[in-house]
Order: C-alpha cells, then structure tokens, then sequence
C-alpha cells in the first residue's frame, strides 16, 4: 500500500480495531486508487458493524457453555507426550482444571527458554543446558559409606559424571567447606572422608549430614530438574521440567522477551498479572489445540480476565472468582450456602439482585438480553 | 383491558432478630409440646397453634383468618428457660470473647491506635470480604495480648478456650452460656463497628438465644396417612423436642431442683436447639427418627443439590410442558417439531377473543376437550376460569365474546422451546414450529440432532409452549432453529446434512445419471415446482439435477473430502461431488457461504431441500451394507499383507537390536522406552497405510466405501478395522503391559514384547479374533468405558464452576464486559467487539471484501 494513503486509514482508527486496520494494509494491492481503498474501508466497516456483538448479551454465559460443552471430549489422561516425544506435559482435562482452578503447585511444570542470538545454534546450546540443571551432590555419588567406628562418612565419585558435569573433586570441597560443621574434611580424586570430631554418642549426625550432603546443589539452578534442548523454527531453546523464572531471567543469556514458564504463580510474581493472563490463554488454547478442539480465542480470554480482573490471580472456586461476588443469593447458590448466609447475616448485607441467579430465584426478569432495557410508555 | 401492576423486589437485606423482634413479630407464644387435642384439632399454644397458619383444607387461620394455600403463615415464638447458644455463631462468639476485656467488655486494643486499625480493617474488609477482617482483627489483638492486660481497665485476661460444638472454657472453667451472654453485652457498640458489624441492627449477645422462633406450620406441614393417622414433618419433631425440654427446665427451676439436674435439661436444651439448626455437626451425634432415620433440619433443607436453593429456587418446575421419545422424520423441516397428537390435545395456548377472531376461536370451543383441534378453557375478563365439558360448552359458545381468553389445542405452526438434557449449550433449547403428528413420539429433522447430541435409541425430550405474546415473540426471533446455526463456540455451523442425506448427494453428484422423468421426479419429491432449470435433454447429469436447488447467482469454489476442487458458477455445479466437505456440519463450506449471502432462512430451505433430495436418490436408487462389502480385491489383500509383514520384520529386528544394545535410544528415554515407541510407529504406520489400501480399491464400489468417501458415515481407520487389520491396542497410551508376571497373559512366555504379545491384533473383524486378541480388544475397551464415566462428573464441575462464575458478565451499552457490580472485565470484548457467531471463523474476512471491490472495478 502507498504511503499517501496512509492518511485515510488512519481515519478509522477509531472506528476499526488495529489488528483489523493492520489486515488491510497487507491485503490491498500497491497500486490501489484512493477512491476503491475508501471504498474498501467502507465496506470493512460495515461489515464490522454487522458482526459487532449487542449490547446484553451474556457472553460469560457463552464462555463458560463454549469451555464446558466440550470438555467431555476431552482426555482424561494426565500424561501425553509432547512434542519430540520426550517430556512428559499434564494436557487435557486435568490441565484445564489446573489452570481454572489457580492451583499454586501444578503437577508438571516446565519452562521454554530462549536464548539470545549468539547462544541459541546447536554447538552452545547443549552447554547451556547443563549449566542451567540442578545437580545434586546424591546425583555424582556413586557410593557412600558409613563407618560407626571410626565415625567417618566416605563418598565414592562416578568419575565419569564428574567429567560429564565438568567438575573435579577439588570444585566440590570447595562448596562443602561450610557444610560440615562437627567434622573434618578429607580427600583425594575420586572420594571425599568426613571425620567428625571429637567423640559423640550419636550415630544420627553421620546419617543427617550424609542426607544432607545428599541434597546439596553442586551446580546448576534450584528447581530445573531436566533439560532439553529442542529445535523450535531456526534457533534452538531449552525446555526444562521443574521452573524457576526469576533466576533463568537473570542469565545474560536468556532472551526475557520470550523465556516462560507453565506456572501462573510464578509467571504472576515475576512478570504480573497482564503476562499471567496471557499464560492463562496461551496455556488453555494449547491444552484445547492438542485435543482437536475447537473453541474461539475470545471465550478464553474472558476466563482469563475474570480470573485477573481483581490484579491478583482467582481461580474459578468458591474461594476464588465465586467468593468476589457482590449478591449473597448468587454465592449461597454455588457453593456452601450456610455459610454465605451466616456471614451475610452478621455483617447486614444487602443484596440488590443485580445478577441472574437471584433473580431467577424470585421470579423475575434478569438483567441479561431481553430483560436488560426498561420500557416506559403511558397508558391511557 | 385491565391494568396490571408488578411489583419489583429491588433489593433483599440480611440480619438479625433481637428477642424483642422475635416476640413482637410472632403471632403465638409456644408453650406445649402437645400437637392435637382427643378431636384431632390443633391445641392453643402448641406447635400447630391455628394462629400459625393452616395446614389442613376447612379450617381458618387465626391470624390473618385466610384458608389453606391463601395463608402464608406466621413466626412463633418460645422463651427459653435459660440462654442457649447458637451453634452457627461459636466461632463469632469466640471471637468476641478473646478479643474483649473480660470486665470493661473494650476492645483489646489501645485507645490510641483504634482509629488507625479501623481504617486499615475497613480496607481489607472491602477487599477481602468479612471473613478475611475477623482474621485481622485477631492478628491485631494476639499482638497486644502480650502483655495480657486491658490495655482500658488493667485486667488480667484469661484464655478462653472452644470445645467443639458450643462449649467455652476460661482457663478450664466452663463458661455457661449466661455467662458468655453476659460478656457480650458488656461490649460497647462503638467497639463492635471495628469489628465490621453494622451496629443499629446488631448487638453480640442476640447470638446467645433467650427467645427462639418458631416458623409456621405452613414449612413443617404433617402428612395424613391413608390410616388417617398424622406423620409429622421434622422440623415439629424437633421442635417438640425443645418445647418439652424446656417446659421441663422451667418446672425444674421453679421447683427449685438441684444444680446438676438443671444442668443436665440446659445441656439437653442446648443439644435440641443446636441440630435444630444443624443436624450435621461433626462433634455432636445427628438426632434420629425412632426407625434410625437421621432428621432433616434447617441448614439441611437449605444445603446441597437437592436444597432449597439449587432444588427449589435456582431450578423451576412448569407448565404447558411435555416430554416423550424422540424418533426421527427427515420429511418435516428443520425448524418443525413433530407433536403427537394426545399432547397437542392437552399441551394449550392461550388466545385472547377480539371482534377479528371471534368466529375463529368459537370453532374451537365448539369442538370441545375432546375433538382435535379444539379447546380446553376459557378465562373470564374477571380472570374466573371454565372448563369446557359437554354440559358447560353450550353455554360458554353462548357468552364467548371480546375479552375473554380461549385456552386452545396446539395447533401447526405454534410456537414451541424443544430442549434435550443435558443442556449443555445454547443449542440445547431452541424454539420449533409445532407440527401436529399421528403416532406417539416427538418427530425431529435429523439434521438438527447435532446441536442437541441426540440419536434415536430411546432418546427422550422435553418441549415447552410458552404463553404470552412477549415470551413467543422473543423465542421465534432470538431462538429459531435456523437464527442457531452458527455457533458461539467457534464460527461454524451446527447443522448439516447428516448420513443418508450426504451418501444421496453423493452419489447422485458423481455418477448418476437420469432420465428427465426420473429427475423431475426426484426434483419434485423434495419440494421444487420449477422445472424450467432443469436441461432439455434425454440424459440428465446427477450435478445438473442438484443444480437445479442452488440459487441461480450463485458461484463458489471449493474443495471436497478427497482434495477434488468443487466448483459452480452462477448456480451450476461444473465439477467436483457434494460430500461431507461441503455439505456436512462444522466444516459446510458450500452451505456456509449460501447462508453469509442468502441468510439464514433461505438456508435452512435449501438444506431441508438437500436433504430430502439426497434421501430421495438413495431410496429409489437402493442403498445397503452387507459383509461382502469388507471383501478385499486379490491385489489390495496382497498389498496389505506385504505391508503387515514388512511391519512385523521391522518390529522383529527392532527387538533384535533392542536385545543385542545395538538401538540408540532417543533423546531422554531409556532403550526400553525407545523400541517400544518405535514398535507402535512401526505398527501404526501399517494399520493406516492398510487402510489406506482399502480405500483406495480400484473398481470396487461397495456401500461401506461409499459411505467412508463421502463422510457420511466409518472413516478409513473403521475399513481397515473390518477388512484388513485391527491393530495395536493401546492402553494409556503404550502398548499392553504385563497383567501377569512379566507377561501381558498366561498365554505367551514372559518377557516376550514382540507384537502378539503386547496387544497387536493381526486379524480384522471380518475374519474373526482369536482369544487372546479378542481379550486385548476387551483391555482398551474397558480403559475407554472408565476414562468416559470418570470424565463425565468432572467437566461438568469445571462446567458449573465457569458458568456461575461468569454468568452475570455482560456487554454493556458502551461495548465494555462487566459483572454484575459493574466491574470492568474487559474494557472491549474479546478485543475486538465481535461477536463470534456472526463472523467466520471469528474474524471478518477483509481478504474477500479487497477481492470483491478490486473485481468489481476491473
């Protein structure tokens, strides 16, 4: 599209949403008059007057009935393999659920990460894999022994994972210094030997200071259990099992622009609520996109900004969107009703019936469609 | 005509009852446990006191002196001998009592620091709701409980201690409930506005009873049996109960009895009193009918699914409504619904008398109740109703006239909601023209039976007539069938031809060819008059024969099923056949495009025309399966085999390796896990390639294939199945693993993972199974059964949850989305303001409208 005309586009911005707009600039031919853009504009217009939805209409209702209706389609299984056919995903039915609900700890969690241009080829990608993955000092040891006697705690090496994470032994006496408090630390190339010192009675601190050993990081991020690095169009990214958004975001390395992860939780603390709603849609079309489902993009967004509408995250319980409500009749209807109605009691609440529930309870119109306008006429 | 006036409830308020309202509000004082008198009538100041209201045909209330059905009752009362607490308050209670000072009843907070805590609980309070500030509340009092003093009088506090259900203890001393009352009324009203309560209608110690309604007889009404004895509701039980205890309390008192008895009937009073209120209380034993029948008290008639507030109140029961099976009549069209006859008889509509319709409506009511279309009453202009019976008809035919109301007999063309459960969209109910039918089930189109998910093997539903002009109005023009084509969920059309209409089209589109008797015959039979489209010529193409349907400026490019390119111009069908691609639903491209240009009305039209041609040309030209359609040409079982056996040799060297270490795993999996994924890639790789086979058969044309090519019915995978391979059974996804030890069944040796081992079925369906296979089949056919009913109860609980979290979200005058308290959801919906069911695809196609302009100035 020529530039001149730009001007005449601009004109309905008002009137066109930008995505809208943006569509017509791409699909109008270079050569077009002024004359037939105008009349392209027009018609867009009225077209998109036409589709405009009316003023009453329940589109929560519609929402829910597009997300619900075929959820019994769904799967129930909880494992499926995504992808390259590696890492297991929580998807359908379950996964829903997991994210309407806004459960704080989710069954499967993961991260894309992707890496900034010089990091994200083949050659690097594999080393910043291991860099990232949590790897337990339990995880290197291939042997442990006890001995009560002479209250000594020997770890034996699997050399060959030493070499494979880059690390000597010297590395981890280095981060075991503060560790062994009570003991004295030995080594040589492929073992380590605390002693403790001085007599004690207690064989329990050999056993707590072998699980704690057990359990030390020895290098990596805490909470990124697996790694694996994929080819996604021409850049390779790593997914991860097991998140930690803050401090993968904090790698120079890490492209911030694109890097997510599946927990809303942490995707709220670390980025807010506007990216939380976007996970909430992006994870839920993914979800309905892999059941061969079908469902309009709109529906879901309107459950992810109910969930947000507060600016912190509500899952769709009674103790999250439900428990917001403003009619005491229309909470009792949900969920544990004596207790609405005990509450409502002490604190004198009034319910004005301006939702649908409580009017359907009383017999009257809802304020909804047909029942939303008012009509006074005289009568003679 | 008489004017009406509604009343409109504005708004509902919740509280309290302070003992003075609940004495001065009640109608009788209760004083007896005794129901009856020696005559059967209800005794003075007993639980049915007459003054409560009337339960019984004949008699009168006292109170408001009006009859059975008119009366709505009246609240009792009874004063109790000593206070009771009230269970659903404890935890309140508690509350108030640790947050108090034990002697000066303040607030344990300083004076000082009240007004900035107020502030900040006012905030939460609003925020977080009710509960949420009770908790701060006591975040803020623990923090001066330190010093264990009032921070007003300087006296010590003690720890006060609930032991479930209602008892409270003072460093281990019990404290009655007289005691308990006591402290609460100490605590200044000034005080209790920190605490959120809204103070000119609440004082703490209203949460101990001294006086308890009684509710009227008219929500405990007794039962007569057929031996003409009275069987109590509930509620009189218990309440009988507590009268009794507390007559007995009062007597012990003034006898002056010892502490403990009178202890003993308080405790007593107070454990009736509690499951009168809740009969579910974890801590306290549920009182029992003498038979062990657990009693069902008032925060059990309220609770739950079958409650009063989601059995009663948020779900109607009604009238002028029918139900019956369905069955399936493709010769009505789609918006009709067919009615049996008996049920129009009896199902009504009322239709008001004016000087135009007089004589029309007179004929019904000559016809009488029991003549078909004829009526059942008429309603007087003073709103009296009459039966119209063979004595009274002459009667009413003599005094009909302007103003009165004809309630007469469903008649075609009627306006009807037909509905099938469970209803899980908006296309679950939708409004039908009724059509008046012989026989005893309702008649529906087949093509509407998507929307509502039925089928025809004993299905049942439900239709409802509705009787005002208002309610008929909205549903012929909000809820016609065919204003519910496109749905809401994604853009596409719900309705479409289905089945034999589709194979018909099909057929007829690809290869028949027709005399001009036999087309206008077809034509003719699926409603068309005008022949003058139709070619002049001996031999009559199956595609200009459904040309002749289309309307005459029409032109469209498409694609089939199969990928042939579909293509009419102005009204003529030059290439391509009509299968599921274009005329099914969901996908319906043809007729998608017929109803963005013609509407909705045309379209329903011509696909009611589709259809019945499509049935018409399998009916005249024969259409039936049989098992020789599963018969393989020589040359397709030769293929099949050689791709089964190549498969298995795949298979076979894959565990080979497996055994020998020589496989490479994939990334991330162990070796085992890598050949069994490679073997079921292998295996399925040959079942769809068989299938494909099958398909593709040169010069076989049997009824099954026939079916699977257009889409009407089976897909390749269900031909494979029946003729070639069944193939591996999956279960969660892997193949079968071990049932037994190490083995999947008794038959095979362990540790054997070749395919017949692990669930692959060789055979087909034709040829039969053997057990072992057949027994895998019955493993992923009992995994699919479980998965469907452990499904169905948990999507719909995330279905209720979504729509009652969301269903007062609305589009607002200025195109904003928000809740019933006006929050703003989204400031325009869905981003972009459109609606889905009146775009494509939920987008308008600016791609096109470019294209028209930019042709139309060529």
């Amino acid at each position: 599209m020529k530039i001149e005309h730009e001007d005449l586009v601009r004109l309905y911005e008002d009137k066109l949403p930008a995505l809208i707009l943006d569509e017509i600039r791409k699909e109008v031919p270079s050569s077009i008059s002024k004359e037939k853009l105008k009349i392209v504009l027009e018609e867009v217009y009225a077209a998109y007057t036409t589709a405009k939805i009316n003023p009453g209409e329940c589109v929560g209702l519609v929402s829910a009935e597009s997300i619900g209706e075929p959820g019994t389609q769904m799967t129930l299984n909880t494992f499926h393999f995504a992808g390259v056919a590696e890492m297991n995903v929580t998807t359908g039915l379950p996964r829903i659920i997991e994210i309407f609900d806004a459960q704080k700890t989710i069954k499967t969690p993961m991260m894309e990460i992707f890496l900034n241009s010089p990091h994200n080829q083949v050659d690097t990608i594999r080393k910043f894999a291991a860099k990232i993955q949590e790897t337990l000092l339990g995880d290197l040891v291939s042997e442990y022994s006890l001995n009560i006697f002479e209250q000594m705690l020997r770890l034996d090496f699997n050399q060959s994972l030493l070499q494979q994470h880059d690390l000597s032994v010297k590395d981890i006496v280095q981060l075991l210094k503060t560790k062994g408090k009570g003991f004295t630390l030995q080594h040589d190339d492929r073992s380590l030997t605390f002693i403790q010192k001085g007599k004690s009675e207690d064989v329990k601190d050999l056993y707590n200071l072998k699980e704690k050993l057990r359990s030390t990081k020895v290098k990596g991020i805490k909470g990124i259990k697996q790694v694996l690095p994929v080819k996604r169009e021409n850049e390779y990214i790593v997914l991860t099992s097991g998140t930690n958004l803050r401090d993968i975001l904090e790698l120079p390395e890490v492209d911030y622009t694109r890097t997510t992860s599946n927990d809303l939780y942490e995707i709220f603390e670390v980025l807010g609520i506007e990216a939380t709603r976007q996970v909430i849609i992006n994870e839920v079309y993914k979800v309905i996109e892999a059941q061969g489902l079908n469902i309009d993009i709109r529906h879901i967004m309107l459950v992810a900004d109910t969930m947000g509408a507060t600016g912190v995250v509500k899952g769709i319980t009674r103790y999250g969107v439900v428990s917001e409500k403003a009619s005491v009749l229309a909470r009792a209807s949900f969920e544990t009703p004596i207790k609405h109605l005990i509450n409502a009691a002490l604190e004198g609440e009034v319910d004005y019936l301006t939702s649908v529930v409580e009017n359907v309870m009383i017999n009257q119109p809802v304020p909804l469609g047909t029942g939303l306008p008012g009509l006074i006429t005289k009568m003679k | 005509m008489s004017r009406q006036v509604h009343k409109k409830i504005v708004s509902i308020g919740f509280g309290f009852f302070s003992p003075k309202q609940i004495v001065d509000s009640a109608t009788a004082k209760i004083v007896t446990p005794e129901l009856y008198d020696r005559e059967g009538y209800p005794v003075d100041g007993g639980l049915m006191d007459l003054r409560l209201g009337v339960i019984d045909p004949g008699l009168r209330c006292k109170t408001c002196g009006q009859k059975l059905k008119e009366c709505p009752g009246h609240f009792g009362y009874i004063e109790l001998a000593r206070p009771v607490i009230h269970v659903k308050f404890v935890r309140q209670i508690l509350d108030l009592l640790k947050s108090t000072c034990k002697l000066c009843g303040r607030v344990l907070i300083p004076d000082a620091n009240i007004k900035r805590y107020t502030s900040s609980l006012d905030k939460t309070g609003e925020e977080e709701g009710f509960e949420s500030r009770r908790r701060m509340i006591k975040e803020i009092v623990a923090k001066y409980k330190v010093k264990d003093k009032c921070p007003h009088c300087t006296t010590k506090q003690e720890k006060i201690k609930l032991e479930k259900p209602y008892n409270y203890y003072e460093n281990d001393v019990r404290l009655s409930p007289i005691e308990v009352r006591a402290r609460l009324e100490k605590i200044p009203s000034d005080d209790l506005a920190i605490f959120g309560f809204t103070i000119e209608h609440f004082r703490p110690e209203w949460l101990v009873l001294t006086a308890m309604q009684i509710p009227p007889v008219t929500m405990r009404p007794s039962i007569t049996l057929e031996s003409g004895e009275r069987s109590e509701d509930d509620l009189t039980h218990k309440l009988g109960d507590i009268v009794r205890i507390n007559q007995r309390l009062f007597e012990n008192i003034n006898a002056g009895a010892p502490e403990v008895i009178i202890e003993d009937l308080w405790d007593l009073l107070q454990y009736h009193i509690t499951t009168f209120f809740d009969n579910a209380i974890a801590q306290l034993p549920p009182a029992r009918h003498r038979g062990g029948q657990v009693l069902k008290t008032l925060a059990n008639r309220i609770s739950s699914k079958d409650g009063r507030i989601r059995h009663n109140l948020a779900g109607k029961r009604t009238d002028f409504s029918a139900r019956t099976v369905i069955s399936p009549d493709p010769l009505i069209d789609m918006n009709e619904v067919g009615v049996p006859q008996i049920m129009a008889m009896s199902l009504t509509v009322p239709e008001r008398v004016t000087t135009w319709n007089k004589e029309y409506l007179r004929k019904f009511v000559e016809n009488g109740a029991k003549t078909y279309p004829g009526a059942n009453y008429i309603i007087k202009p003073d709103g009296k109703r009459k039966t119209i019976t063979a004595e009274t008809k002459a009667e009413i035919i003599e005094e009909l006239d302007v103003e009165y109301i004809v309630e007469r007999h469903l008649i075609d063309g009627d306006i009807a909601l037909f509905n099938r459960q469970p209803s899980l969209h908006r296309m679950s109910m939708m409004c039908h023209k009724v059509k008046v039918l012989p026989g005893k089930t309702f008649r529906l189109n087949p093509a509407v039976c998507n929307p509502y998910n039925a089928d025809f093997d004993g299905d049942e539903m439900n239709l409802h007539i509705p009787q005002t002009e208002e309610a008929r109005a909205e549903a012929s023009i909000l809820m016609l069938v065919e204003t519910q084509f496109i749905s809401p969920r994604n853009g596409l059309s719900v309705v479409g031809c289905i089945q034999d209409a589709i194979t018909g089209n099909y057929l007829l589109t690809k290869e028949l060819v027709l005399s001009p008797q036999e087309a206008i015959d077809l034509l003719y039979s699926c409603g068309v008059n005008d022949f003058s489209s139709l070619p002049q010529k001996q031999k009559i193409d199956g595609k200009e024969v459904f040309s002749v349907l289309l309307p005459p400026d029409f032109s469209f490019t498409g694609r089939d099923k199969s990928g042939n390119e579909v293509v009419i111009i102005d009204g003529q069908l030059i290439s391509g056949f009509m299968d599921k691609a274009n005329l099914g639903q969901e996908s319906g491209l043809l007729l998608r495009n017929i109803y963005e240009r013609y509407g909705a009305a045309y379209t329903a039209d011509l696909l009611g025309k589709i259809s019945k041609l499509g049935i018409a040309v399998l009916s005249r030209r024969g259409f039936s399966i049989g098992i020789s359609d599963m018969d393989l040409s020589d040359e397709a079982k030769e293929q099949i085999s050689i791709a089964l056996v190549k498969a298995l040799d795949e298979t076979n060297s894959l565990i080979d390796d497996f055994y020998a270490g020589k496989l490479d795993s994939l990334p991330g999996r162990t070796m085992q896990e890598t050949v069994e994924v490679r073997i079921m890639e292998a295996l399925n790789r040959a079942r769809n390639k068989s299938g494909d086979i099958a398909m593709r058969q040169e010069g076989k044309e049997s009824a099954a294939l026939i079916m699977a090519r257009s889409g009407a019915r089976g897909n390749p995978l269900n031909i494979a199945q029946m003729s070639a391979v069944v193939g591996q059974q999956a279960l969660r996804g892997k193949r079968i693993e071990k049932g037994y030890k190490k083995r999947t069944l008794s038959y095979f040796k362990q540790d054997d993972i070749s395919p017949t081992a692990r669930g692959f079925i060789k055979n087909n369906f034709k040829s039969g199974l053997t057990s072992q296979e057949f027994f895998f089949g019955a493993m992923t056919g009992r995994d699919a059964l479980m998965d469907t009913a452990l499904r169905t109860p948990k999507s719909g609980y995330l279905y209720r949850r979504l729509s009652n979290a969301m269903q007062d979200l609305k589009v607002e005058y200025d195109g904003t989305v928000r809740d019933a308290s006006r929050k703003v959801v989204q400031i325009s919906y869905g981003e972009d303001s459109l609606d889905v069911s009146k775009t494509k695809g939920g987008v308008v196609d600016v791609k096109r409208i470019v294209q028209s302009v930019m042709g139309a100035k060529k």
